[in-house]
């Protein structure tokens, strides 16, 4: 095994080692811990664009851990679906990481080493190969969410976070359940190996299995924040600090992406009625959708809404990987990626935008909208007064992020929808469930527009909006390079679809990652 | 006979901890959770199918038959779900007891219901 080989790996170590070594440094060395936490990241990214690179010339990349062979020892594998993400993993990372070093780093204790961790777990479950690992990479990435949820304390965070915590813990349980059914039933927990084993298992023991696999799926569902197991999701990522919420976009697309990775070696295909997928998959996600939609209807606050379309988002996700071209597939996860990028920027700004803001304001807002009060009385109009320019900056990202979430165009979010929608529509003649699809993606990129708008005009077009929030540069950055990354998918979107087009195509057709895995 | 009894220790505890799981009550909650863990612990190790008296380690010395040992897996992986479940159960018990510092009330919802 030559040296290159072992860049698998470092997706994993590196943030371990970053962690681990932040983790046992004096509190008081704020500038060291951040440069080593920071520096992890960057090489982070450096990793993984490598990765995409490895990905891009072959089929599946595999790294045998400790060099077992395959279905005895762990394996990690690299495929183009999975190098993307963690590249997008490690984005997030230090786009999350430099906006906290403003303050929110110093808000609680140990910031740098949860991050880290949390990213560790977020790569290691896109890279394995291996049930019971997904399992511990879950737990790796929970455990660090729970503190970062924490991160900042107060009373809302905590209530918050005891509600998150406790319903991923009973998930955890449920995933347990699922991977020992499905050891007792086939013997294995190696994914490639458990594709060949659940078709060849003897009736009793393959009831054993698909239950299991359904109990594991339902685990990974609450995760992806479905509907009705979403419930969660709305008050611990609104009440998440914002570097935080930046990095739990991703969170939720861990869920969807299990999903779809096991349900598609698992034969989800197989079992569906032919051209309509996985049908009640197809409605729960569309479900999502409509509750995340109607949620970002009624939020109030910045954060809330920012959070149900997190809902929105995985809905979206989870909608069209039941319905199951491997077309549609390709395009719903180039919209995973810039929509993550999207809500991540969303997250990180709504932080300053609310930032010198009175609390409640939001709520007197809208009842004064209701009841017609306050308005032009002994308001003095100001004429011809400038905008000032962080003013003018945070409007102007806030719009980018608006027409992102919203799949307006010029931004990426407009091609992400579009592709699927050419997808869906692709089918002659189009399915039932594909229609309601397509109207659902119309009609929550319209509810998502008025949100925004209506949000965006409160805060930015009103004569006395609170004080002139104080941003420092190193905030406002991350925000525009995440937009302005959008904005490049835009341009490039053509490579990148390709790209993931190839992937879903392999996703769709496991047999070659089954061969490359179990290979001597 | 031990299959029956391992199997109605699982439902038992399964049982009260979902019970429990449902209360009201942060403790109630917790200790659910622990139960619930429980029962999950002794699920995977049964999963392993239930044997008697064979050991999980083989000893190239005595045989090499295979179905003379018990499957080590589930106990491997038994160990590693039981640290992480009484990690986060730790975890839990510090949250349960901020929120119950910060709201002055053990209930779930931070606050009493209205009568």
């Amino acid at each position: 095994m030559s040296i290159a080989e072992h860049i698998v790996m470092l997706p994993i170590v590196l943030p371990l080692a970053a962690g681990a070594i932040t983790l046992v440094l004096d509190e008081e060395r704020v500038a060291l811990r951040a440069s080593i936490s920071i520096g992890a990241a960057l090489l982070l990214v450096a990793a993984a664009v490598a990765l995409v690179g490895v990905a891009g010339g072959s089929f599946a990349t595999v790294y045998r851990v400790g060099n077992w062979p395959a279905p005895f020892g762990i394996v990690l594998v690299v495929d183009r679906v999975a190098a993307i993400l963690v590249l997008l993993t490690s984005v997030l990372g230090v786009a999350s990481l430099v906006f906290s070093l403003a303050r929110w780093d110093r808000a609680g204790p140990r910031f740098h080493s949860l991050v880290q961790f949390l990213i560790m777990g977020v790569n290691g479950a896109f890279l394995t190969g291996d049930l019971f690992n997904l399992f511990v990479f879950f737990e790796v990435l929970l455990a660090a969410s729970y503190g970062l949820a924490l991160h900042g304390s107060g009373e809302v965070r905590v209530r918050a976070s005891l509600h998150y915590i406790v319903v991923n813990l009973a998930a955890s349980l449920l995933f347990l359940i699922g991977v020992s059914l499905i050891y007792g039933a086939t013997g294995t927990l190696n994914m490639a190996d458990l594709a060949l084993r659940w078709r060849e298992a003897a009736p009793p023991d393959r009831a054993l299995f698909e239950s299991g696999a359904a109990i594991l799926g339902v685990a990974f569902l609450v995760k992806a924040g479905m509907w009705p197991l979403g419930f969660w999701l709305p008050g611990a990522y609104s009440s998440a600090s914002a570097p935080a919420g930046a990095l739990f976009a991703i969170l939720t697309k861990v869920g969807v992406y299990a999903v779809l990775r096991t349900g598609l070696l698992f034969g989800m295909e197989a079992e569906a009625v032919p051209s309509t997928g996985t049908p009640w998959l197809a409605y729960a996600g569309m479900a999502t959708i409509a509750f995340g939609a109607l949620g970002v209807l009624a939020s109030q606050e910045l954060a809330r809404l920012a959070a149900y379309s997190v809902m929105v988002s995985s809905g979206t996700l989870l909608a069209a990987i039941a319905i199951g071209s491997t077309r549609l597939t390709g395009a719903a996860l180039y919209y995973l990626v810039v929509s993550t990028l999207g809500l991540s920027a969303l997250f990180l700004l709504v932080d300053l935008v609310d930032r010198g803001r009175r609390p409640g304001a939001d709520l007197l807002a809208v009842t004064a909208e209701a009841f017609g009060a306050g308005e032009g009385e002994g308001e003095e109009i100001e004429i011809g007064k400038s905008i000032p320019a962080v003013t003018a900056l945070l409007g102007l990202s806030f719009g980018a992020c608006a027409v992102m979430l919203a799949g307006l165009p010029p931004l990426a979010g407009f091609v992400g929808k579009f592709a699927m929608l050419d997808a869906l529509l692709e089918p002659n003649p189009v399915p039932a469930a594909s229609w309601a699809m397509v109207a659902l993606l119309v009609v929550s990129g319209f509810a998502t527009v008025i949100a925004m708008t209506r949000a965006g005009v409160r805060r930015f077009w009103v004569a006395h909006a609170g004080s002139v929030p104080r941003v420092h540069v190193i905030e406002l950055a991350p925000i525009v390079v995440l937009l302005a990354m959008c904005a490049a998918l835009t341009v490039g979107a053509g490579p990148l679809i390709r790209y993931l087009d190839e992937g879903a195509r392999a996703l769709h057709a496991p047999g070659g990652y089954v061969d490359r895995v179990l290979a001597p | 006979m031990t299959e029956l009894i391992v199997a109605l220790a699982i439902g038992v505890l399964a049982t009260s901890g979902v019970w429990l799981l449902l209360r009201p009550r942060t403790f109630q909650v917790a200790v659910g959770l622990s139960l619930l863990a429980y029962a999950v612990n002794l699920f995977i190790f049964a999963m392993g199918r239930l044997r008697v008296g064979v050991p999980p380690v083989v000893d190239a010395a005595r045989t090499a038959d295979p179905a003379a040992f018990a499957d080590p897996l589930p106990q491997a992986l038994v160990l590693t779900a039981i640290v992480i479940s009484f990690a986060t159960t730790a975890l839990l018990l510090v949250v349960l007891l901020a929120a119950r510092g910060f709201s002055g009330t053990d209930h779930v919802d931070g606050r009493e219901p209205e009568q």
